[in-house]
């Protein structure tokens, strides 16, 4: 769509686009081309020189168990935030959508946990389960469960999983309980007349109506598990216990940042732009699909 | 909304009587297993330090509030969390109207003009999108080292500036505005700006707020970048600076402070959500379009 009355001149308009377009430059493209280019080469250990090594990073990180078990991780990781927070929020969407009153009430009250910052998220919930002062760990112990997220991989995965998850129930509850008031009253009668009950109208009707935004809330949800995880994870194990949640943006971090091995950062930096351009197309795709609501 | 459905008869789609108070309960469990994190924070930060310390710890509010929070207040682990939490609004409120005042400027130059180039760099703010920070942290940082903006204010603020989502947001609505109106403003001789300011701003009220809420909580929940430019405690910002009030080695962390912390933390998002609700929640859907 194009606007058929526009004003003249082409001084103007390159002025008002030009902070944007600086912004983007100094502080998006030339960094980005920058990681490209420090992927293809390795600094001397004093940062002096450094040596061209074309995809030589790329080969030794692919080579790199450790990597390759981040990406796991990730892929592991992601799911499991995006499953976690998808299903209650349905739930919990779907009940409010049969409440005539209140569903306001309950939505306000729902709405609280996405503002919380994921940094912050984590704190709260890594005290809830501190192997020595933390509640649910304490019940856990009295129930004969010995919780230790800072020792057992599993555990630690899990409560990084749940505490990535906790605030995103808040904005998929938005998205679905929004969907699920625009389904046609009308339908939902008709199947009603014809004797289908609850669950069987919930699986064969609304279900499929939602799936635009079923499609569009898991991209999303895993775009934020990729990249806007790393305040719960930092937080909570810093990566641990033995890289067993370092994804791969806490690898980034890790590696190039703490480990201060430059090269390696910059490869895996392109290996994640390469995954952000897959998830944007992704993303545009189901975008199309998702506006007939 | 649900306010203004027809009701159908009892019994058919609608449950009446028990089925109700389930959905009733359901929801409420579901609302207190959500709130639950929050709620022992809160109580938390009302304890002392020795209260909290014995397993299990209270679940109801203690009498040590004031004393806590003005303890987090004024004197903090680092840094009073006064100081952090300046940090943040600065940062946050830069973030949101920077982001704002730039894409307003930059839709309108992309919409209401032709000049050469305009397809190109439209192309290069879409662009934009597949860089987040987490992904170009290294480059970007020695960026901002070169121009020696680490622990200040810019440093924080410029590199999350530029965003392609508000961009298309206002592009997306300054093409839904009836064209009679810039025509009229035209014939009457009234220059872009005049134009800009007079019509086109006021009428994009609504949405400049709507993503002003969503920016805000995006600027004000930052981390990683944060981490990585703010080594001066005196600049951090409150959410990162969580996590550097726990004392590294084997101490004990203390609790009622740092509790205290991210209840202050989540503070001011949660005011600017819940008071403007309407608006996030246009302004959620609008910019994931």
């Amino acid at each position: 769509m194009e606007k058929r009355v526009t004003f003249k001149g082409w001084l103007l308009p390159m002025l008002l686009i030009a902070p944007q377009l600086i912004i983007s430059a100094v502080f998006f493209f030339y960094p980005a081309g920058e990681a490209v280019w420090q992927s293809l080469f390795i600094p001397d250990p004093f940062g002096l020189s450094m040596q061209y090594v074309g995809l030589g990073n790329f080969e030794y990180l692919f080579s790199d168990p450790y990597y390759r078990a981040s990406f796991l991780t990730t892929a592991v990781f992601s799911t499991l935030v995006t499953l976690v927070s998808m299903i209650p929020a349905l739930f919990l969407a779907v009940l409010a959508d049969r409440l005539v009153k209140g569903a306001g009430t309950y939505r306000t009250l729902l709405i609280w946990p996405y503002a919380v910052a994921p940094a912050v998220a984590g704190v709260l919930w890594l005290f809830m389960f501190n192997t020595r002062i933390g509640v649910v760990a304490f019940y856990l112990n009295q129930l004969g469960y010995d919780w230790n997220h800072v020792l057992n991989e599993h555990e630690a995965m899990g409560l990084v999983v749940v505490a990535s998850a906790w605030g995103r129930i808040s904005y998929n509850f938005l998205f679905y309980f929004a969907a699920l008031q625009a389904v046609p009253k009308s339908v939902i009668e008709a199947a009603a007349i014809d004797g289908a009950h609850f669950w069987r109208r919930f699986f064969t009707i609304v279900l499929p109506l939602l799936s635009p935004t079923t499609f569009f809330l898991l991209v999303v949800n895993i775009v934020y598990a990729f990249f806007e995880t790393f305040g719960v994870i930092h937080t909570i194990t810093s990566g641990g216990p033995q890289q067993a949640t370092t994804i791969l943006v806490y690898k980034v971090y890790a590696d190039g940042f703490v480990g201060q091995d430059l090269g390696s950062s910059a490869a895996q930096s392109v290996v994640l732009l390469v995954v952000v351009g897959i998830l944007t197309v992704l993303q545009f795709k189901f975008v199309e699909k998702r506006v007939h609501y | 909304m649900a306010d203004n459905r027809i009701e159908p008869p009892p019994g058919m789609v609608e449950k009446r009587g028990s089925a109700l108070w389930l959905t009733h309960l359901l929801m409420i469990a579901g609302v207190l297993v959500i709130f639950f994190p929050i709620w022992l924070a809160f109580v938390a930060s009302t304890h002392t330090q020795q209260e909290i310390a014995q397993a299990p710890m209270p679940v109801l509010p203690g009498s040590h509030l004031i004393e806590n929070y003005t303890r987090a207040l004024f004197s903090g682990v680092n840094v009073p969390v006064a100081t952090m939490l300046m940090n943040s609004m600065v940062m946050a409120l830069g973030i949101a109207l920077g982001k704002i005042a730039i894409s307003l400027l930059s839709a309108f130059a992309i919409v209401y003009f032709r000049f050469p180039g305009r397809r190109f760099f439209f192309w290069m703010i879409f662009l934009t999108l597949m860089l987040p920070v987490e992904v170009r942290i290294v480059p970007t940082y020695q960026v901002v080292a070169g121009f020696g903006l680490l622990n200040s204010y810019s440093g924080l603020i410029l590199p999350l500036i530029a965003s392609a989502t508000a961009t298309f947001l206002f592009r997306q609505f300054f093409l839904t505005v009836p064209d009679e109106l810039a025509e009229a403003a035209r014939v009457d001789g009234a220059r872009p700006m005049r134009f800009f300011l007079d019509i086109l701003l006021p009428m994009s009220r609504t949405n400049i707020a709507a993503l002003f809420v969503i920016l805000f909580i995006y600027g004000w929940n930052q981390y990683l970048w944060p981490l990585l430019i703010t080594t001066n405690p005196e600049m951090n910002t409150i959410v990162m600076g969580l996590k550097q009030m726990f004392p590294s080695g084997d101490d004990i962390a203390d609790w009622p402070v740092i509790m205290a912390t991210s209840i202050l933390a989540m503070v001011p998002p949660v005011i600017v959500v819940i008071s403007m609700q309407k608006l996030f929640i246009r302004g959620l859907v609008d910019s994931e379009k």
